[in-house]
């Protein structure tokens, strides 16, 4: 049995399908729908979309978008970007998503965790993070609405989340996100080993090692963007999934 | 198993009481090729044949939405008159008599209780989320012994204890516990068909033909 989970990332930036490198300089990497139907026939595990440009332009969720995602996906389907009340939580439930990933909405206003978590129970709720290196070699939670770093310690701030309500926690290392060349290794165990909920550790797998070397870290799932779009040197766009049977021997007698 | 365009198959009711996943699972019944409809008046209820109990979130949410809209009494009714329901998630731990996560009457169409998940020898965290296997333990309208590994999408702090007697499948997370039970024509699976591909076409295939 698989009791960890590899879940692809797809980012969606004004309905397109993009894939970043370090969280920026998009590439256009086709139309979302038909990426949601290709990881449909290959079984995937879960999958993550996240709207990257709905925060920053301060807009809310594209809810006809996310219910052809929804109609599309046999499989749980957890969607963040522009959320903030529980009215908009609720209209997403009710389209068919399983859960709902919140990383603005948390930082201006925990409540909103509890508000939902409370009525929806906090298996629907993740709350992501995503954690950049400062120029002092330390790790601090980057706000990308307001373009700075968080003064509070990233670990609180993560336990802070579980406190109010989260049931899953996404951390995305900036520094890795796009290079394909392993994840953020130390953050994950420091992350688990610390953390009640699941864990979805994502930035920077470049192979099924890579994957592996997450997993045994502690998280309990992991999300991945480039390595399942981009095919060869040129990062040409092939959508991939590993098979199950793949996966199983992959992670196979891992313990955590 | 052909669905498409077999009018036999009595359309599928999904209760929409305000806490479910309502879409997915008319998303799915579609794909099969079944009818469904979605109910939010708990009169409209009384001529279906089946019915889908969804729910996500927590109990006493749940069973006050239930009471408040008068769906458990058109519920209860239903079922008596020999319509099939099928509770799905919160929707299966509904249909128990209580749970340890809140101080509401659960429906009580099948004797038994719902408990939270306990760390036992083995350290296990609480919400179960994700894929695992699911195991028949008797052949059922639902499951037979002879399918292939069957593995299903769970996501629950809570499970179901009950009798043997009710228990069609189980999950193994940390130890042992029912994922799927029936009592006659009350059937409920703790993980979500609607969300794990071919094996929920599958288990939603035998339920449309039930």
């Amino acid at each position: 049995m698989l009791k960890h989970r590899v879940i692809p990332t797809l980012l969606i930036q004004d309905d397109a399908l993009v894939k970043t490198i370090k969280f920026s300089a998009p590439k256009y990497i086709g139309d979302p729908i038909n990426a949601i139907r290709i990881f449909n026939d290959k079984e995937v595990d879960e999958l993550l979309v996240l709207d990257i440009s709905n925060t920053r332009e301060n807009r809310i969720p594209d809810y006809s978008l996310i219910e052809q995602f929804a109609t599309e996906c046999f499989m749980p389907l957890c969607y963040g970007g522009g959320i903030s009340t529980l009215d908009q939580a609720s209209t997403l439930f009710n389209l068919g998503v399983e859960k709902i990933c919140i990383q603005n909405a948390y930082i201006q206003n925990p409540r909103i965790i509890s508000q939902i978590s409370e009525k929806y129970g906090s298996q629907s709720v993740v709350v992501s993070l995503d954690l950049k290196k400062t120029l002092f070699g330390g790790v601090k939670i980057f706000d990308y609405s307001r373009r700075k770093y968080l003064h509070a310690n990233w670990l609180n701030l993560v336990q802070r989340a579980i406190k109010f309500g989260a049931g899953e926690i996404l951390l995305n290392s900036v520094d890795n996100d796009g290079l394909m060349q392993g994840m953020a290794i130390d953050i994950i165990s420091e992350a688990s080993d610390n953390i009640s909920v699941p864990l979805i550790a994502a930035g920077g797998v470049g192979n099924l090692d890579n994957i592996k070397a997450g997993i045994e870290a502690g998280a309990s799932a992991i999300g991945v963007g480039s390595y399942f779009v981009f095919h060869g040197p040129h990062r040409a766009v092939l959508i991939t999934y590993p098979k199950y049977a793949e996966l199983e021997t992959l992670l196979k007698g891992i313990n955590r | 198993m052909n669905i498409k365009n077999n009018t036999n198959f009595n359309k599928i009711s999904i209760i929409d009481y305000g806490v479910g996943n309502i879409g997915s699972i008319s998303n799915i019944i579609k794909k099969l090729g079944g009818l469904s409809e979605v109910l939010a008046d708990p009169d409209e209820l009384t001529n279906s044949k089946k019915i889908i109990l969804p729910g996500v979130g927590s109990y006493d949410v749940g069973m006050r939405a239930l009471n408040s809209s008068g769906f458990s009494k058109s519920i209860l009714k239903a079922v008596e008159n020999g319509a099939t329901i099928l509770g799905i998630c919160l929707g299966m731990q509904l249909l128990f008599e209580y749970s340890e996560e809140g101080h509401e009457k659960g429906l009580g169409l099948i004797e038994g209780q719902v408990k939270k998940f306990k760390s036992g020898d083995i350290k296990i965290k609480v919400p179960h989320m994700g894929w695992n296997i699911v195991t028949p333990t008797i052949d059922s309208p639902l499951f037979k012994s002879s399918d292939e590994e069957l593995r299903y999408y769970h996501v629950h702090s809570y499970h179901v204890i009950c009798d043997e007697k009710y228990i069609t499948a189980v999950t193994n997370y940390g130890y042992q516990f029912p994922s799927a039970v029936q009592s006659s024509n009350i059937y409920g699976v703790q993980f979500h068909p609607e969300k794990s591909h071919r094996f929920g076409f599958q288990l939603m295939t035998r339920f449309i033909s039930l």
